[in-house]
Formats: C-alpha cells, sequence, structure tokens
C-alpha cells in the first residue's frame, strides 16, 4: 500500500512563517543562548580564580604524587605522578563495581526466584531479607559491614587459620599466590583453545538439532575441554606451579593474595543492598509472564527445566534488563561511598587526597564527573545492546 | 514559552553572576552580624563542641578573637565543621570567612591554593602513636607497619617522606575523618596512628583503653599550624593576623582577661595603653573600633590564658609550652610590636 500525498500546493507563505524554518530558528537560538551561558560561566570561573591566585589547568598530572595508597592494581609509589593516582583510583573503582554488579547479580536472581517458591519458609525468608536489606541507608550497611563485623576480627598475631594456607584477621584476608612457571603458558594456552572449541561445538550442535532434532551432550563435552584438557596438559608439563605462601612477619603477612576489608565490606553492602533490588525485578519479571506459556510449555512435554531455561526466562528477561541496569547504574555510583572506610576508590583517592594536595578542585571533580559519566553510559550501551538482543522479535 | 522562559532564567542567571562585585570581607561580615569560621569536625583542645553544642579549643579561640575584635562579642562566631578535605575549597568558594582548622602552613598551599596564612597559633610536629602491647620504642622499629591516617593532609606526605627515606615499607589506611582514624586504630586495623603530635595526644584520649597506647618520642616534620584566609582581601588579612597576634602581645605585656580592665583604668606602661587602644593609632587602620584588642583580652584572653585552658596544664591534654612558649621564654612566639 503506498501513502496518498496531498495533491494541492500550499499557500506560498512568508519565510519566517515557515514551520520548518521556525523550529530550525528558535532551536539555533536556544543552543546559542545556552552555550553562550556556559561560556560565560567558565570565563568567569577561570577569572575568579586568576584573581584569587588559584592555579588552573592540568600541569600538575605531572608533578610527583608522593602519598601513599593502600591498594593498587598498578604498580604505584610515592613517587609516581598525580595522574598515575587517577588511574589507581579509577581502577579500584571500576574492580569494586565490576565485583558487586557479577555479585548482586547472582544474589539478586536467586532471591528473587526464592521469594517465588513454593516452600513458605524459603520465600518469607527471602522476602524478609529484601524487605530489610532494601530499607536500610547503604552508607550505614556500609560502616556495619566495616566497623562492626569486620574489626571484630582477630589482630594479625592471632589470626584464624585454615592449615596455615589462609589466614583471616582485621588486616584482611590473606592467601596463597599461584606462581606459574614458564611452562605453565602452555596450560593457558589449552585453557583458552577449550573456550574456543567449545563454543564451535555448542554453535555445530544448536544448527544439528535445528536440522535433524537430534541432541548432543553440549554441557559435558564443553567441561570436558575447558576444564579437563587443561588439566591432562598441566599434569603431563609436570605441575609448572608454585604456590607463595602468606607469612606473618613482624606488623603484618607478607606474601601471598591478600583481600582488604575494606574492600570486603564495601563490596558485601553493594551487593547485598542492589541485590534486594534486583530480586524485586526478577520476581516481577518472571510473573509478568503469563501462566499460559507455562501450561502450554508443559502441554508441549518439556519438563520444568527446559520450560524455565526455553519459555519463562527470555520472556522475563525482556522485563527484568531494563530496571536492571538503572541498578547496575545504581551500584556503580553508589561505589563512591567507599571513602567512609577508606577504600582508595576514585573518590576517595582522586577527588579526596590528590584534589586536597594540589588544590584543583574544578579540574578534578570535572574529571571525576566524565569517568563517572562514561562508566554509567557505557554500562547503559552494554545493556541497551543485550536488551535488544533479547527484546521481542516480531515476525 | 518555554524558549522564552529558558531565555529570561539564563538572562537572570547571567545578571546574578555579574552581581557578584565584591565587597570587602570585613563588610560583608559587619553587614551579616557573624563571623563563618571553618573548624575542625572534633579534636579535643583545638576545635571540639562540649556536651552543650559550644565549640571549644585553642582554634576555635582564634575565631572567637577575631568576633571580639569586630564586633565586640566572641559570640558572633558561626562554626563550620570540616574535614580535612573539604577545608580549602570551603575558604576558596567563600563559604568561610577564616579556617582555623590545625592547618599547616606550607608552600604549596601559601602559593597555588589562593590562600594566605595569618600566622602560627600552634608549633607542631608529627609523630606516631602504637600500642604499648607491640613493644615498639622508636619510629624506627615501624617497618612494614599499617598505618592510619586522615586524607588530605600533609601527615600523608610527610609519612610517605619518612619512609622512604628511611628505607622502609608501610601501608597505609587512609580514613576521611579523625573519628574513623581512631576507630580504626582501636579496632587493630593498623599498628600505627600518625598526626601531628598535638592531636595524638587528644586522639589518645578518644581511645577505649588510652593508656594502651603510647606516642613515639620521634617528631618528622615541622608542622607551623595556623589561620587561614582567601587571598586578595589584605584588609580581612589584617585584622585576622592582628586578632592572634593581640593574645600574643597581651601575654607578653602580662594583660589577662582578670587584670585587663584593671590596666586600662589605671596602667602607665605605653606599651599596654597602645595595646588597649588608649594611645596610638588604634583600630582606625584595620577598620575596627579602638578597643578592639581589649575586646579580645577581656572575653577570649591572652595567648597563655587559651593555651592552658584548652590544650595546656588546665586540660585532659596537659601539653607543656615547649615551642609554643614566648620568645622571651625560649619559645617561638612572638607578636610584632604594637605600634
Amino acid at each position: 500500500m503506498t501513502d496518498e500525498k496531498p495533491t494541492a500546493t500550499p499557500p506560498r507563505t512568508a519565510f519566517w512563517n515557515n514551520p520548518t524554518f521556525r523550529s530550525l530558528a528558535f532551536q539555533i537560538i536556544v543552543l546559542a543562548s545556552v552555550g553562550a551561558f556556559f561560556a560565560y560561566i567558565v570565563n568567569n570561573t577561570l577569572t575568579n580564580m586568576a584573581q584569587r591566585g588559584i592555579s588552573t589547568g592540568f600541569g600538575f598530572l605531572d608533578l610527583k604524587a608522593g602519598f601513599g595508597i593502600l591498594m593498587s592494581l598498578i604498580e604505584y609509589d610515592e613517587t609516581y605522578t598525580y595522574g598515575r593516582t587517577f588511574f589507581v583510583g579509577l581502577l579500584n573503582t571500576l574492580l569494586v563495581s565490576f565485583l558487586g554488579i557479577l555479585l548482586a547479580t547472582l544474589l539478586g536472581f536467586v532471591i528473587g526466584i526464592a521469594r517465588l517458591s513454593r516452600n513458605w519458609l524459603i520465600a518469607r525468608i527471602a522476602a524478609a531479607y529484601i524487605e530489610v536489606f532494601r530499607n536500610i541507608p547503604l552508607l550505614l550497611q556500609i560502616l556495619f559491614w566495616y566497623f562492626a563485623v569486620l574489626s571484630a576480627l582477630p589482630s594479625p598475631r592471632q589470626s584464624l587459620s585454615l592449615m596455615d594456607l589462609f589466614f583471616v584477621n582485621v588486616r584482611g584476608l590473606y592467601m596463597p599466590a599461584p606462581q606459574p612457571e614458564p611452562a605453565f603458558s602452555a596450560v593457558g594456552a589449552v585453557f583458552a583453545l577449550g573456550i574456543v572449541a567449545s563454543l564451535v561445538v555448542a554453535r555445530w550442535a544448536h544448527r544439528r538439532q535445528d536440522l535433524t532434532g537430534e541432541q548432543f551432550p553440549v554441557l559435558l563435552t564443553s567441561l570436558g575441554l575447558v576444564i579437563g584438557l587443561p588439566l591432562i596438559v598441566f599434569a603431563v608439563s609436570g605441575f609448572p606451579l608454585t604456590w607463595d605462601i602468606p607469612v606473618l612477619q613482624g606488623f603484618n603477612f607478607r606474601g601471598g593474595l591478600s583481600l582488604i576489608p575494606e574492600l570486603v565490606a564495601l563490596l558485601l553492602a553493594l551487593s547485598i543492598y542492589t541485590a534486594a533490588f534486583i530480586a524485586e525485578i526478577v520476581r516481577a519479571g518472571i510473573l509478568a509472564v503469563s501462566h499460559g506459556q507455562t501450561e502450554a510449555a508443559s502441554a508441549l512435554g518439556l519438563r520444568t527445566p527446559l520450560t524455565l531455561r526455553l519459555v519463562v526466562i527470555p520472556q522475563a528477561l525482556r522485563v527484568i534488563i531494563p530496571p536492571l541496569t538503572s541498578q547496575y547504574l545504581n551500584l556503580t555510583k553508589n561505589s563512591s561511598l567507599a571513602t567512609a572506610v577508606g577504600y582508595p576508590d576514585l573518590v576517595a583517592v582522586w577527588a579526596g587526597t590528590t584534589l586536597n594536595q594540589t588544590g584543583q578542585a574544578v579540574e578534578i571533580i570535572l574529571m571525576t564527573m566524565a569517568v563517572y559519566l562514561t562508566i554509567s553510559l557505557l554500562i547503559s550501551l552494554f545493556m541497551n545492546w543485550y536488551n535488544k538482543k533479547t527484546a521481542l522479535v516480531e515476525r | 514559552m518555554t524558549i522564552l522562559k529558558t531565555l529570561t532564567a539564563s538572562a537572570v542567571l547571567a545578571a546574578l553572576f555579574i552581581g557578584g562585585v565584591h565587597a570587602g570581607t570585613l563588610d560583608t561580615i559587619k553587614q551579616r552580624g557573624h563571623v563563618q569560621c571553618g573548624v575542625n569536625t572534633g579534636l579535643p583542645g583545638f576545635s571540639f563542641p562540649d556536651d552543650q553544642g559550644k565549640w571549644n579549643g585553642l582554634d576555635v579561640d582564634v575565631c572567637r578573637a577575631v568576633a571580639a575584635a569586630v564586633f565586640g562579642d566572641a559570640g558572633k562566631v558561626k562554626f563550620i565543621p570540616l574535614t580535612a578535605k573539604e577545608r580549602f575549597t570551603a575558604l576558596q568558594s567563600g563559604e568561610i570567612d577564616v579556617l582555623s582548622r590545625n592547618t599547616t602552613w606550607t608552600t604549596t598551599r601559601d602559593s597555588s591554593l589562593g590562600l594566605n596564612f595569618a600566622g602560627v597559633n600552634y608549633y607542631d610536629g608529627q609523630g606516631f602513636m602504637v600500642k604499648k602491647s607491640l613493644g615498639v620504642n622508636s619510629a624506627e622499629g615501624l617497618d612494614g607497619a599499617s598505618v592510619c591516617i586522615q586524607a588530605g593532609t600533609t601527615t600523608e606526605l610527610n609519612l610517605a617522606d619518612y619512609f622512604r627515606s628511611n628505607n622502609m615499607k608501610y601501608t597505609p589506611i587512609t580514613y576521611d575523618k579523625a573519628a574513623e582514624t581512631v576507630a580504626g586504630f582501636d579496632a587493630g586495623r593498623c599498628d600505627v596512628l600518625t598526626s601531628d603530635q598535638s592531636q595524638l595526644y587528644a586522639l589518645r584520649i578518644q581511645l577505649k583503653d588510652p593508656g594502651g597506647a603510647i606516642v613515639l618520642p620521634e617528631v618528622i616534620s615541622k608542622e607551623p599550624l595556623g589561620p587561614v584566609v582567601r587571598q586578595g582581601d589584605d584588609a580581612w588579612f589584617n585584622v585576622v593576623k592582628w586578632s592572634l597576634f593581640a593574645m600574643l602581645e597581651a601575654e607578653d605585656m602580662g594583660v589577662s582577661s582578670k587584670n585587663v580592665d584593671d590596666l586600662k583604668a589605671n596602667s602607665k606602661n605605653p606599651g599596654v595603653r597602645r595595646l588597649l587602644g588608649l594611645e596610638g593609632i588604634g583600630g582606625k587602620g584595620l577598620g575596627l573600633p579602638n578597643e578592639w584588642a581589649y575586646n579580645i583580652v577581656k572575653m577570649v584572653g591572652n595567648y597563655a590564658e587559651a593555651f592552658e585552658r584548652n590544650v595546656g596544664m588546665g586540660s585532659k591534654l596537659k601539653i607543656t609550652r615547649g615551642q609554643n612558649a614566648l620568645w622571651k621564654d625560649g619559645g617561638l612566639q612572638y607578636a610584632p610590636p604594637f605600634r
């Protein structure tokens, strides 16, 4: 069917009455005045700062920082620059956000499904969890985990230990660190290969099932490829891996891997708090799939796990993903509360210590805001892409 | 309509920004009716609210002295508690008129933050506090220790310098507020709490078991602490500077809150008469009433009184005068002549 176009030509009008011209002109005027307003403010700020003798510009990024940071994923000590402290803080923020999102999602899905359980006790426990953790301010929860729970652990000299390999004390959790020898790289290579191979197998099996209806044990094969094969290589090459075990030396444990209590407290609080919201979102999503769908699936002879996997969850995801995105964004932004317990995230290190040592508030706060904006937009983009993928494709 | 609204709104906002022509800080304060003073969120002896919510301390007394000089009423101060991180921004942005918050005078702060230090009201130095049970007697035995510090202080930098120059390792645990730092130390999160010596004594009385902690003898830095104002308003800078000097000069001249009325009526000493505004230029150049210094001494006391009351023998801290004695008693405190 083709659109019918009006045949009569409209009467000629003056160009300022032309709707296209008008809307364009007004938009340009608004844009220009907003632009001028911001230009004015920026200029005003710079002039005022210069007048008051406050230094401006980004030259400070190359100066030596001269202060220590508790935890860093990249190499850092006092001799590195302020610019480096930015990346140290940024990576710490990304770490806690990433782990937090992972944990919160897992926990949230479990609780959300538990809330729908037909078992009275499980459903009530899930409901109680949600109501308690959703309604206590996050900052209080962080402080609770840090100052009430984790600081009750014993001092390093009285550490709780497991087989003299794992140690827990008020300074954190210490565990053996793997020290791969050169030959270990072969194991890594086989592992990567296993992942690629199992992806290929999964695709092939899917296509074969579509064509012939025959099923293939994908899960078992993948497990064998990803775990079994590297293990065999590991054994054959003579176990090329040693462990660096933490030892108490002077004041603290040295060597091994350590997990600082600041990170643990923040992570626990963030994921437990956000999981309560995610649980409600998951419950809403599952309830949104009409019961008729489940009945139809069992009428077709699908077993319950398959019904869940093939019928309920794909449809529930469509409802779940958009609100889930905003929970992820919330979690990331809430991670800036780290500063309350001394976890060295972007706000604590960069917008805290560095800001105070250099006094360049405007530049530093602008950069910090830009970072949070970027992270949030990236999460949004990813989730929108995923949402589009799971969205209903109408045929 | 929306466009019109936007345009009007931006015009109004722009007008507001243009309208921000500076009157002098002193005039602004006189109009407002009180001094806005940035102080510590809670440091016994320097700035600490008592059980009635009234602020006390050596730093607080500087603010009260300024208010006494300007208004003849030491009570006309609004205290704004600030963390170490917030303090300079609060001053730069004009939220406070004077920052009196155990702040160290350094080159960077003087030259690139747009600040002016109006003098030194306490000569301090950084030290370490450890638990007695650790069995450490000297800072040189601290290799590998975990150290609790407060964020945004010169302490963070001195600590790094000290450990680096002595080839020792440490783990910094950086908290935002003094209270959290103490809680971290109490819980055993760190072995050492480092801060200015005076603060260590003040923080020690907040511990669960103050007797279980000792302050190590080493002092690893110079920390001249003093009130700070914004650059670019010399008149206000002078008021704050000379309010502090008035307290010192009063001690030097033997004028205290107890004998100031008597001396005002009877003293023949020209130095005392100049200080109390009976001779000389009085408060004219400062834009203050002639009896400004009299008001300070009468309402706040001289430096010795403030010291003894807040941090000295009359307080819980029991800090001796040491470097903070007057120049003629072998200390560093010195006021330029009042003439």
